[in-house]
């Protein structure tokens, strides 16, 4: 008898989300699906849009990075115009996006992934939320954390105008100066954020790699795949996220390409299948087989460890050091297991804050020239920076008044599309057998999912820490035969 | 249920979204510490993004039950309205939460064009990345390796929430600011409720706030239409007085501006004043402030907006005139 297990909603990320496993008749995972049950178009409706307000538009992609999709949008119009923006823009921008990937890297790890992690995966569910973070950590550091990120997000809005979806973005340059009397503000702040990323990556070394049980599960090959990994590193290969090139390594580490935003159409394709509204990116030069790792196969895998496994180091000092450690950790590089993910984003929250702290230093920051209006005629534009969650590209072709005829858009979580499908049946088909189903298993097999930082990072408050699921039993003919119903108090029932 | 007897049950309140960003669940999360202290004070039931609440949970309470539903995003596919309708029925209260909810939002923009033509660009022939000999779309229904996977359907049109379940109150903005998410809880846990329609946020349009107002001269006579980046904006100046579009005298109040203390102009996200379409109400205005000493001079400025639409309705198109859009 073929069961169907589906977990309805996924939660805690952003976007909707479903997973369907199949067992066959040994009770064993067979397959097992993530789909992506929603479409909203962007790739069509912006067709038609003045150029200029694409910054604005696209930003409503997403919410949580909206900051991501404003950079990649106006540095996709500096080329659409053939225009340089002045060093003092570049370094605002630069700024605004260091600033963000350190506040939304330190709330996904505190926040979303923390419960997860710093309570340990066999602690009782009831303590599987924030709550239960902060009685690991200490209230102070939980007030830290929301105090940190306030003040982070104040700086954006003084820049960017508005925090969720910022303004500030033009081809050339910039909207707003960056006032003279906010320096040493943004100094002090900076001195501060490098010394909270530093006291973060300390509390993943005390509470995540020397906590035994969550070391084996870290190291176990319940969550392992050997893709390729894709980055943008500077001229010395090293880990960047405003502006450089995009590098590609093998599984065993070495150098498959690098590209240049112009030529991403080259390098990668994107896959579609009937069964979700999402789609999967694979590297063009290796070709699409299916979803498996592997030097063999197409799929890549980005955001912090693959941009980490791609590059040569980190271009600040403290981060560094925290780069060899992790590697030395480990003991290879690339690092394959796909929950060194989280310690990969710490090393980068490190290096936003050290990088924030040379910015903030740099006398160019409060410049006067934020602007250049020296505009070709406009045709075709390519933007690439590095989203919290991966390599995010805007590409538009627009007339010559500078209103769009065409978008395309590959969007940083979509670059871990096909690895996250692989992650979520790798996990299910290694910890379900027999058709024995636990609650062991349920957050296990989120984990596989949440691991690649679900788009939305939030939640601050009372979570109860207990995943209400339900999984239904069906027989062949789609009858429901029995459920295990477990609610948010962590009663288990099963009904036949 | 009360785990303590004598004690007053906590309302609940569920988060819910369609067509979404997440904007709106993060402006939630910006109330930083007075979040916590809400927290305390009520029961979040549901909320997808940030909780582990199930749909079959919500399913089983009473109707009523839940105090207040938070609903942001247009309503685009089958499962979003199934869900709308759910909440509506186990809630005493729902908000139309954000520009989305409220209005359609920036995803509505895909109202003007056919929905064959926005999975033609993505799937099909759209986009140079797409590498798709077999012409695969996503389907309501797959067969793969015997096993049936499902995928809800989307609409033609992305719909308001209003226009699939009754709303008692309205937050506009792209997001809600905090200070208006604070007054509707507050409302709600102090039991003053505005009356049934309300939206949470002043009747009046932004200029009336805004600190550029005073610098508007007597008579604006705009003899060109200029785009924003062609320019370099005074920061302190009104815009229409700068001949640069701004949207501010047909959008609502309430959001303290941010948009124009970043030196860029309002783009409308807060919406319409009570009762106009905000389209019509722009150009309304433009009436009155554009240039030219004959008909086809005027027209001839206009014609400088290059995109009336996602000008004038950028927000709005499922909530406004335009409604399901003129498919193309």
């Amino acid at each position: 008898m073929t069961k169907k297990i589906s977990i309805d909603p996924i939660t805690r990320l952003e976007g909707h989300g479903k997973i369907d496993i199949f067992l066959d008749e040994s009770g064993n995972v067979e397959r097992a699906f993530l789909q992506v049950p929603e479409l909203r178009g962007f790739e069509k409706f912006c067709q038609g849009r003045a150029a200029e307000e694409m910054p604005q538009i696209t930003s409503r992609i997403c919410g949580v990075c909206p900051g991501a999709h404003h950079m990649a949008s106006t540095k996709a119009l500096d080329a659409l115009y053939q225009v340089e923006a002045p060093l003092t823009a570049r370094l605002i921008r630069e700024l605004y996006y260091n600033l963000h990937m350190f506040e939304d890297h330190t709330l996904h790890f505190y926040i979303l992934a923390g419960p997860d992690f710093i309570v340990g995966p066999d602690c009782e569910r009831s303590k599987r939320n924030i709550l239960g973070v902060i009685d690991a950590v200490g209230v102070e550091t939980g007030k830290k954390v929301i105090s940190m990120r306030k003040w982070a997000r104040s700086f954006m809005e003084e820049v960017g105008g508005k925090i969720i979806h910022p303004v500030f973005g033009l081809p050339g340059g910039i909207s707003k100066r960056f006032p003279a009397g906010k320096s040493e503000e943004l100094k002090k702040f900076a001195d501060e954020a490098i010394e909270f990323a530093r006291f973060t990556l300390q509390t993943f070394e005390e509470m995540v790699i020397k906590n035994q049980t969550y070391l084996e599960l870290i190291k176990s090959d319940i969550y392992y795949h050997e893709t390729y990994y894709m980055g943008m590193v500077d001229e010395n290969n090293k880990v960047t996220l405003y502006d450089g090139d995009i590098r590609v390594v093998t599984p065993e580490g070495k150098e498959l390409l690098k590209f240049k935003a112009r030529d991403y159409a080259d390098i990668i394709g994107e896959h579609v299948e009937s069964w979700s509204y999402m789609k999967f990116p694979f590297l063009k030069k290796i070709g699409w087989k299916g979803f498996t790792d592997g030097p063999d196969s197409g799929i890549y895998r980005v955001a912090p460890l693959s941009r980490l496994n791609a590059a040569d180091g980190m271009a600040t000092k403290l981060a560094q050091a925290e780069y060899e450690k992790m590697y030395d950790f480990f003991g290879t590089k690339p690092v394959h297991h796909t929950l060194g993910i989280h310690w990969a984003r710490l090393v980068e929250v490190l290096f936003a804050a050290e990088r924030i702290k040379e910015i903030a230093y740099d006398p160019a920051l409060t410049g006067d020239k934020i602007r250049n209006l020296n505009f070709g005629l406009p045709s075709e534009g390519i933007g690439i920076v590095e989203a919290p969650r991966g390599t995010l590209i805007h590409h538009y072709r627009s007339d010559e008044k500078g209103v769009l005829t065409g978008c395309n858009l590959i969007v940083a979580s979509l670059g871990n599309s096909a690895a996250m499908c692989m992650s979520v049946e790798r996990a299910a088909k290694k910890l379900i057998k027999n058709g024995e189903v636990n609650d062991g298993l349920l957050n296990m097999v989120e984990m596989a999912f949440r691991s690649y930082d679900p788009c939305l990072g939030c939640a601050t408050h009372s979570l109860p820490g207990k995943m209400p699921l339900v999984v239904n039993f069906k027989n062949r003919r789609g009858e429901v035969t029995g459920k295990l119903v477990r609610n948010s108090n962590g009663k288990e029932m099963y009904i036949k | 249920m009360s785990d303590k007897p004598g004690k007053p049950d906590k309302p609940k309140v569920a988060v819910s979204w369609n067509s979404s960003c997440g904007g709106c669940d993060e402006a939630i999360v910006d109330l930083d510490e007075k979040l916590l202290e809400t927290a305390a004070q009520v029961e979040f039931v549901l909320w997808p993004c940030a909780m582990d609440f199930k749909y079959e949970e919500v399913e089983k309470m009473a109707d009523n039950e839940i105090t207040v539903a938070l609903i942001n995003g247009g309503i685009q596919n089958t499962h979003q309205e199934h869900i709308a309708r759910l909440l509506r029925r186990k809630s005493r209260l729902v908000a139309a939460f954000g520009s989305c909810a409220c209005m359609g939002g920036v995803p509505s923009l895909a109202n003007l064009t056919a929905m064959k033509e926005v999975f033609k660009t993505s799937y099909l022939e759209g986009c140079p990345t797409v590498d798709n000999p077999e012409k695969t779309v996503p389907l309501a229904q797959s067969e793969i390796e015997g096993n049936t996977l499902t995928l809800p359907e989307i609409f033609e049109s992305l719909k308001t929430v209003d226009q699939v379940i009754s709303v008692d109150y309205y937050l506009p903005g792209c997001p809600p600011t905090a200070a208006m998410i604070g007054e509707t809880l507050e409302a709600i846990l102090t039991g003053n409720l505005p009356k049934k329609g309300t939206v949470i946020a002043p009747n009046i349009s932004l200029c009336s706030s805004c600190s550029r107002n005073g610098t508007k001269p007597d008579i604006i006579e705009m003899k060109k239409i200029k785009r924003i980046h062609q320019v370099e904006a005074d920061p302190q100046v009104c815009f229409l007085a700068q001949d640069i579009l701004c949207m501010g005298p047909a959008t609502r109040d309430g959001c303290d501006y941010p948009c124009v203390k970043g030196n860029m102009p309002c783009t409308g996200c807060m919406g319409p004043v009570e009762n106009s379409d905000q389209g019509a109400q722009m150009i309304s205005a433009l009436g009155g402030i554009v240039g030219g000493e004959t008909a086809q001079e005027a027209d001839e400025i206009i014609g400088q907006i290059v995109d009336p639409a996602g000008t004038f309705y950028r927000y709005g198109v499922a909530g406004s005139l335009l409604g399901k859009g003129r498919k193309k």
